[in-house]
């Protein structure tokens, strides 16, 4: 079983977060590995434990900073690291990152074939849960997306999906990509052990050279959308909070009937 | 002249509200043309897509549209003259949109909260980070997708009916890799989905697992019953109900937060609504900052207080 799972690198949610010229803000002090990500490791985990044998990679794709996302899976117990990073990605919208993250899985799978690649089901920045889609789009794999739970057996993948009017069961061949949610599992905690060997376990940095990409084809010139303004909303004004002494359900409801809401 | 084709959403063969927003914002993009996946609409269902401008109604009865290059390769059939594409923001039609950018070179904007056309481009506005920043986003490619979130236009008929007329589309759909081996419908009773309900009363940790006043506070108001993480993992609700960045976004205009302490995943999914209203017990809940009224109190003193107040006003 061999498995590759993508992992972004996020500001904290816990952290200011913030747009610089149209992008995301990303630093090092306060960004992490995408926390949905985690869902991602754990079930690839998961399946290498399950199956006794195999390998998982964690692949990054950003600036220098962005290789904290894959330091992260090495402490909770990835066997690879891998950091695509090139100055001409920046600014990519989700085809153009798709197409980075594509390249660097064929070339892996190229080196001896993988069965999946688990992402998780959106980053918390941008939440748009595309890049799976467009992933598997790229790599003309199967595509399960959403999994609650997932098993794989007899070359094929198959998935628990919770929509909201419908719970589905989903089959494919191998191989796939799988987004997982946070329903999937519960992600452990990186051991002592680990984390020291996560500091110096090697982290395989590929530029788009390495990938036989061209930078036309993707960055901030490829991005079929621009962030053109953005700007942090301002506190809500005027409000109003009271501690309950004995009329507060009243004033509530005639705050709702003055709003016209009730 | 700009086309903007409309993925209808419909459930038992009635065009949903969100549809009827996604076809009003498309009426500013431009001539608005419905794009119908499944059996032929009623005459009843057509008409009022006319009503609200579309001039054709276009059908795709695509058998497994349950997969999305199967669905993105039917809206592609029926949009193919479209420079705008518009759907209701969900994590299926994310996949419908993502697959119909690639085979078309179109650029998306998912989760926007309207879209307007500047110098012949679309530009979409949203809330981010929590709803704590505003993003302008401008399409630069030559056809647009924009997936829009329930609640963010308010659905308006147009002056004058448009033709609505029904138009059959025969689609050559891709062999699909994923076999889907079963679906269970989800009870939804006769009330309004989550994403959808103009307003939503949500319990909490503050609970205790009782959701019994939620619900009629709910049902009072007219709107959906919501959860906070806390309460779905405890199992005291189903996830269905999980308001917050990895279950379902929610912009009402009116969300009650019960016993909901406010921790970012929530707000995530939450702080974009109209007005917010919270009760609970602990006055330095994070919640009280993002709410235009809050209570500290215990929700099963001022629910019941609140109810009653405004039963008698409607009374009244």
């Amino acid at each position: 079983m061999r498995i590759l799972v993508t992992v972004k690198h996020t500001p904290d949610l816990q952290s200011q977060r913030s747009f610089t010229d149209g992008r995301v803000t990303r630093t090092a002090e306060d960004g992490t590995m995408n926390e949905l990500d985690e869902n991602a490791v754990e079930a690839a985990l998961q399946l290498v434990e399950a199956a006794g044998e195999g390998e998982v990679y964690a692949l990054t794709v950003g600036g220098p900073d962005a290789v904290a996302a894959v330091r992260k899976a090495l402490q909770l117990g990835v066997h690879h690291a891998l950091h695509v990073s090139d100055e001409a990605i920046a600014g990519s919208d989700v085809f153009g990152t798709a197409k980075v993250i594509a390249a660097a899985v064929r070339k892996v799978h190229d080196e001896a074939p993988l069965d999946l690649v688990v992402t998780g089901m959106a980053a918390l920045d941008g939440l748009t849960s595309m890049l799976p889609t467009a992933l598997a789009a790229e790599l003309d794999w199967s595509q399960l997306t959403l999994a609650s739970a997932l098993s794989v057996d007899g070359g094929e993948v198959t998935i628990e999906r919770h929509l909201p009017d419908s719970h589905e069961t989903v089959s494919a061949p191998l191989p796939a990509v799988v987004s997982v949610t946070d329903e999937a599992n519960k992600p452990r905690f990186p051991n002592f052990k680990l984390i020291m060997a996560a500091r110096k376990a090697p982290v395989t940095v590929w530029t788009l050279s390495d990938l036989a990409l061209d930078p036309a084809q993707v960055g901030a010139g490829a991005a079929r959308t621009t962030v053109i303004d953005a700007s942090p909303r301002p506190p809500r004004a005027d409000r109003i909070k009271v501690t309950d002494t004995g009329d507060a359900g009243t004033q509530l409801a005639n705050f709702l009937i003055e709003k016209g809401l009730a | 002249m700009t086309i903007a084709a409309v993925l209808i959403d419909h459930r038992h063969g009635a065009v949903t509200r969100p549809a009827l927003e996604a076809l009003t914002l498309a009426r500013s993009l431009g001539t608005p043309v419905a794009v119908w996946l499944g059996e032929a609409p009623s005459a009843d269902a057509a008409a009022q897509l006319g009503e609200y401008g579309a001039t054709e109604v276009r059908v795709v009865d695509a058998a497994d549209a349950r997969v999305a290059s199967r669905a993105a390769a039917a809206v592609g059939a029926a949009s193919g003259d479209a420079d705008v594409v518009v759907m209701i923001s969900t994590f299926v039609t994310k996949e419908i949109a993502t697959r119909l950018a690639l085979a078309t070179g179109a650029g998306v904007v998912v989760d926007a909260a309207g879209a307007e056309l500047v110098d012949g481009k679309v530009e979409t506005f949203q809330t981010v980070f929590a709803a704590t920043w505003d993003v302008r986003t401008r399409i630069n490619a030559d056809k647009a997708i924009v997936g829009v979130r329930p609640n963010t236009t308010h659905a308006t008929p147009a002056d004058s009916p448009a033709a609505a007329t029904v138009v059959v589309v025969d689609a050559e759909l891709p062999e699909a890799r994923e076999r889907i081996v079963s679906v269970e419908p989800v009870e939804q009773g006769d009330s309004v989905p989550l994403a959808e309900a103009p307003v939503v009363v949500s319990g909490g940790r503050g609970t205790s697992g009782d959701y019994s006043l939620v619900s009629d506070f709910a049902e009072l108001l007219g709107g959906a019953v919501g959860a906070s993480r806390d309460a779905t993992d405890e199992g005291w609700i189903s996830h269905e109900h999980m308001v917050g960045q990895t279950g379902t976004t929610v912009t009402p205009a009116l969300y009650v937060a019960c016993g909901i302490s406010g921790a970012v995943h929530h707000r995530g999914g939450m702080q974009a609504s109209g007005t917010i209203v919270c009760i609970n017990m602990d006055p330095e809940a994070p919640i009280f900052e993002i709410s235009d009224f809050g209570v500290v109190g215990n929700l099963f003193d001022v629910i019941p207080q609140a109810i009653e107040r405004i039963k008698e006003h409607r009374g009244a």
